[in-house]
C-alpha cells in the first residue's frame, strides 16, 4: 500500500477500499490527508458555496427507553425532569422558526415508551397544513422503528403512513457507529445497526431522503470507524436505483460530560481526520456536514477545508449536545460571516439542497 | 503549487531566510496546506518530532491599570468597581499551590498599578524566591518593566538588574500587541510605543535574561502590519539572540472596545501560526497558546509548524475575560495525550526550555 497508490485512485474517481481508508485515517500525516479531501471537495462542489439551511430542533420528549450510556440528554419517564412537549408547545416553537425565515424542522425526541403513530400522525398532519413551507425532516430510526412496534406496524407501513401525515424527510441520527460491537458497549438498548440500515433502505425506497451521521470517539477502534463509512457508503450504492439516498454525511464527536461512558473527548486532529476521511470514502455522497455545534466555529472553518461543504443547521434551539455542556451558538448572519471570512459563498438552502438565497 | 509556495520552498532548501515581501504573499495565498507543509518542514528541521510544554501557573497579581487598552477586557481603572490587587501572602499562597502541583513556572503578569511601588515588586520577587527556591519566575512584560522604571525614576537597566538579582529568571512576551504605530493608536494609544517595547526588550536581552515575543493579531491590523511585526523581532533577534519563542495570540472580541473586530477565523490562527513558523527563522521555537486560539486549533497547529504548547496554566484570567471559551486548565495528562495524538513526542521543559522530561514511552507514564 502506497500514498500514490491511493492518490492515483482518487484522481481517476475509483472508489476506495476499507484498506486504503484505514491507512488514510491513520498512517497518512494529516496535511495530506487534508489536502486530498480539499480537492475532492472542490471537484464535486467547484463552486465555492458553504450551504446551510435554517433549521430548529425541537425535542418533543426526553424520555426514552434506550438510556444510552454515551448520552446526557434522556431520562426516564418517572423523573421530575421528564417532559412531553404539547401540540401547543410544538406549534409555539415552529411558529417562531417560521418567523426567523425557517424551512427545515428537527423534530427528535427520546424513544418514547408509550407514544404511538396517531400522536405523530396528527401532529404531522397539522403542521403540514399550517407550515407548508417548513420540511418535516424528523424522527431518527430508533425512534421510527419504537413507533412501529408500539403501534403494531411494519416499517414499511409505519414510514408510509408518517409520510402520508407530512414526514419528508428522515436525519440520520442514532447511527452513532454503526458496528455492533461498538453499540453493545454505548448503546446496548438500542436498534443494531442492521436495523438502523433497514429503517433508512426502506425510507429510500419510498423516495425520502435521509442524512447518516457519525458519532466517534467513544472507545471504537479505527477499523470500526472506516467499517462505518462503507456500510453507509454501500447503502448508498444500493439506493442507487431508488427515487431516495443519503444527502449528506454528518460526523460529530462524542461529548463525554454528564454522561455515563464518561472519558475524553476527539482531538482537533481527530476530528479533521474523520471529516477529511469521510469526504474521501463516501464519494457517493454529495455532502460532508462541519459540526460547528460540537466543535466550535474556528473548527468548523477548518473543516470546510478538510473536505466539508455544508454547515448543516442554524439551530434555532438545540438540546441534546447542550446537556453535555458543550454549547456552541451561532445565528445566521454568523454562519455567513464564518463560511465568508475563509473565502467561501454562503448560501442558505432547503432540506434537500436547492439553493434559496446566495449571500 | 503555487508560485510562491515553490519560491519559498526553494528558500528553506537553501536555508535563506524569505523576504518581507513573500511573508506577505503567504499571508494573501489560500493554498493553507502548502503553507503548512513548509512550516512543518522548518519545524522537522529545527525541533524534529518534539512537542514542548511545561507546567506552569499564571498569576494575574492585579487587573488595575492606569493604561485603558482597546482590546483588553482585562483591566479595570483605578476606582472602578470589580478592581483587585493581590497581597503578598496571597501571592504566596498561590505561588506554593503551584509548587505543589508540580509546576516548575510562574508567569506573573499585571495591570499598571497606579500606587504599589517598585519595591513591592522587588519584595515580590524576593520572597517568592525565598520561599520558591526551585521555581522559575517569569515575570513582567517590557510594558511593565518600563513602567517600573518610571515609578522608581531608576533606568530601565537597573529596574532589570535588581529584579534578576532577585529571582527574576525570565520575561514573558506580552505588550508587543501589534508594533506599528498606526495600529497601537487605535487599539493601544496609552501604551508604550512599539520602538520602546523593542528598546526595553532590547535591555531585558542585554541585561542577561531571555524573554518571548508575542504578537495579538485578528483585530484591526492588515497583514502588512503582521509582516512589520515579525520583520522587527526577527531583526531584534539577530542582535540579540535573546527570544526564546514567538506566540501568536488569537485576539478575543468579547467585552473589548474595538468595533467590529471578531477575532481571527481557524484558518487565519493556523496560516499565522505557520507563516512565523517559516519567517522566524532565527526563533527556535514557536508555541501555540491554547487559552486564546482554542484547545483543538492550538492542537491542530501542532501539525503547522508549532513546537511549543502552553501549557498547564490554572487560573487564567486574562483570555477568559475577553470570552475566550477553552477550560480554565489542563492537567499534565491531557497535554501530553494531545501532543501524542498530534503524532509527537511530548517533553516538558522548563522556562528556559531546558528539557525535564522527554515523554517518549506510553508505557513509562
Amino acid at each position: 500500500m502506497t500514498l500514490q497508490t491511493i492518490k492515483d485512485k482518487l484522481s481517476s474517481v475509483q472508489c476506495l477500499n476499507r484498506e486504503e481508508a484505514l491507512y488514510l485515517l491513520t498512517q497518512t500525516d494529516l496535511l495530506t490527508l487534508g489536502q486530498l479531501a480539499d480537492e475532492q471537495r472542490k471537484r464535486r462542489h467547484p463552486n465555492g458555496q458553504v450551504s446551510f439551511v435554517v433549521d430548529r430542533n425541537v425535542n418533543y420528549s426526553n424520555v426514552c427507553c434506550c438510556k444510552c450510556r454515551f448520552c446526557a440528554f434522556y431520562c426516564d419517564e418517572n423523573d421530575a425532569k421528564a417532559y412531553l412537549l404539547s401540540y401547543d408547545e410544538i406549534f409555539a416553537k415552529v411558529q417562531e422558526l417560521v418567523d426567523h425565515g425557517g424551512t427545515q424542522l428537527l423534530m427528535q425526541g427520546g424513544v418514547h415508551p408509550s407514544l404511538t403513530i396517531e400522536w405523530f400522525e396528527e401532529l404531522f398532519q397539522q403542521l403540514s397544513q399550517c407550515f407548508p413551507r417548513v420540511q418535516i425532516h424528523s424522527l431518527s430510526p430508533a425512534e421510527i422503528i419504537q413507533i412501529a412496534q408500539l403501534s403494531k406496524l411494519s416499517v414499511k407501513e409505519c414510514l408510509t403512513r408518517l409520510q402520508a401525515a407530512g414526514l419528508k424527510s428522515i436525519p440520520g441520527g442514532g447511527a452513532e457507529v454503526l458496528v455492533d460491537e461498538v453499540r453493545q458497549h454505548i448503546s446496548p438498548n438500542k436498534i443494531g445497526w442492521r436495523q438502523w440500515a433497514d429503517v433508512m433502505e426502506q425510507a429510500h425506497d419510498l423516495g425520502m431522503n435521509t442524512t447518516a451521521t457519525l458519532m466517534f470517539g467513544c472507545g471504537e477502534t479505527p477499523e470500526q470507524l472506516v467499517e462505518h463509512m462503507f456500510r453507509v457508503r454501500e447503502m448508498q450504492q444500493n439506493s442507487h436505483n431508488k427515487a431516495g439516498g443519503f444527502t449528506a454525511f454528518i460526523s460529530w464527536s462524542f461529548q463525554p460530560n454528564n454522561t455515563e461512558l464518561g472519558g475524553t473527548t476527539a482531538t482537533g486532529c481527530d476530528y479533521l481526520r474523520v471529516v477529511a476521511l469521510s469526504r474521501l470514502v463516501l464519494d457517493n455522497i454529495d455532502n460532508i456536514q462541519a459540526s460547528w455545534v460540537t466543535q466550535g466555529d474556528k473548527m468548523a472553518q477548518v473543516a470546510l477545508r478538510f473536505g466539508a461543504n455544508d454547515l448543516g443547521g442554524t439551530m434555532l434551539e438545540e438540546n441534546v449536545v447542550a446537556a453535555t455542556g458543550v454549547a456552541f451558538r451561532m445565528t445566521q448572519q454568523q454562519l455567513i460571516e464564518l463560511a465568508r471570512a475563509v473565502g467561501f459563498t454562503p448560501v442558505r438552502r432547503t432540506t434537500g439542497y436547492q439553493v434559496l438565497e446566495t449571500y | 503549487m503555487s508560485d510562491i509556495i515553490a519560491r519559498v520552498r526553494a528558500k528553506i532548501d537553501n536555508n535563506e531566510r524569505i523576504s518581507d515581501a513573500e511573508a506577505l504573499q503567504l499571508f494573501e495565498s489560500d493554498d493553507l496546506f502548502g503553507i503548512g507543509q513548509l512550516a512543518s518542514s522548518v519545524n522537522q528541521r529545527k525541533n524534529g518530532d518534539r512537542v514542548l510544554f511545561n507546567v506552569n501557573r499564571h498569576i494575574n497579581y492585579t487587573n488595575v491599570c492606569v493604561n485603558q487598552c482597546r482590546f483588553c477586557a482585562f483591566s479595570k481603572e483605578p476606582g472602578e468597581s470589580g478592581g483587585y490587587t493581590y497581597n503578598l501572602s496571597q501571592i504566596l499562597e498561590k505561588a506554593a499551590e503551584a509548587n505543589a502541583a508540580g509546576a516548575t513556572e510562574l508567569h506573573m503578569v499585571g495591570g499598571l498599578h497606579p500606587e504599589l511601588p517598585f519595591e513591592f515588586y522587588l519584595r515580590m520577587m524576593a520572597t517568592i524566591k525565598a520561599n520558591n527556591p526551585h521555581m522559575k519566575i517569569k515575570a513582567f512584560t517590557a510594558v511593565e518593566i518600563d513602567y517600573f522604571a518610571k515609578i522608581s525614576q531608576l533606568p530601565v537597566e537597573e529596574v532589570i538588574s535588581e529584579l534578576k538579582r532577585l529571582g527574576l529568571d525570565s520575561t514573558p512576551g506580552g505588550g508587543a500587541e501589534i508594533l506599528c504605530a498606526q495600529v497601537r493608536n487605535q487599539i493601544c494609544p496609552e501604551k508604550i510605543s512599539g520602538e520602546r517595547w523593542l528598546e526595553v526588550t532590547e535591555k531585558i536581552h542585554t541585561g542577561g535574561l531571555k524573554s518571548n515575543a508575542t504578537m495579538l493579531f485578528g483585530h484591526v491590523e492588515s497583514y502588512a502590519d503582521r509582516v512589520d511585526h515579525m520583520a522587527k523581532l526577527r531583526a531584534l533577534q539577530d542582535k540579540t539572540g535573546g527570544f526564546q519563542s514567538f506566540i501568536p495570540l488569537a485576539f478575543q472580541p468579547d467585552n473589548t472596545r474595538i468595533p467590529n473586530a471578531k477575532g481571527p477565523g481557524g484558518i487565519d490562527s493556523l496560516k499565522t501560526l505557520a507563516i512565523s513558523r517559516i519567517y522566524l527563522d532565527n526563533f527556535q521555537h514557536i508555541k501555540a497558546y491554547w487559552i486564546m486560539l482554542g484547545l483543538k486549533i492550538a492542537q491542530v497547529a501542532l501539525c503547522f509548524g508549532v513546537n511549543d504548547l502552553d501549557g498547564t496554566v490554572v487560573e487564567e484570567k486574562i483570555g477568559h475575560d475577553a470570552g475566550a471559551d477553552s477550560p480554565q486548565q489542563l492537567e499534565k495528562q491531557e497535554i501530553i495525550r494531545q501532543i501524542r495524538n498530534a503524532g509527537k513526542i511530548p517533553v516538558e521543559r522548563d522556562t528556559l526550555y531546558q528539557h525535564i522530561r522527554v515523554y517518549d514511552d506510553i508505557a513509562n507514564d
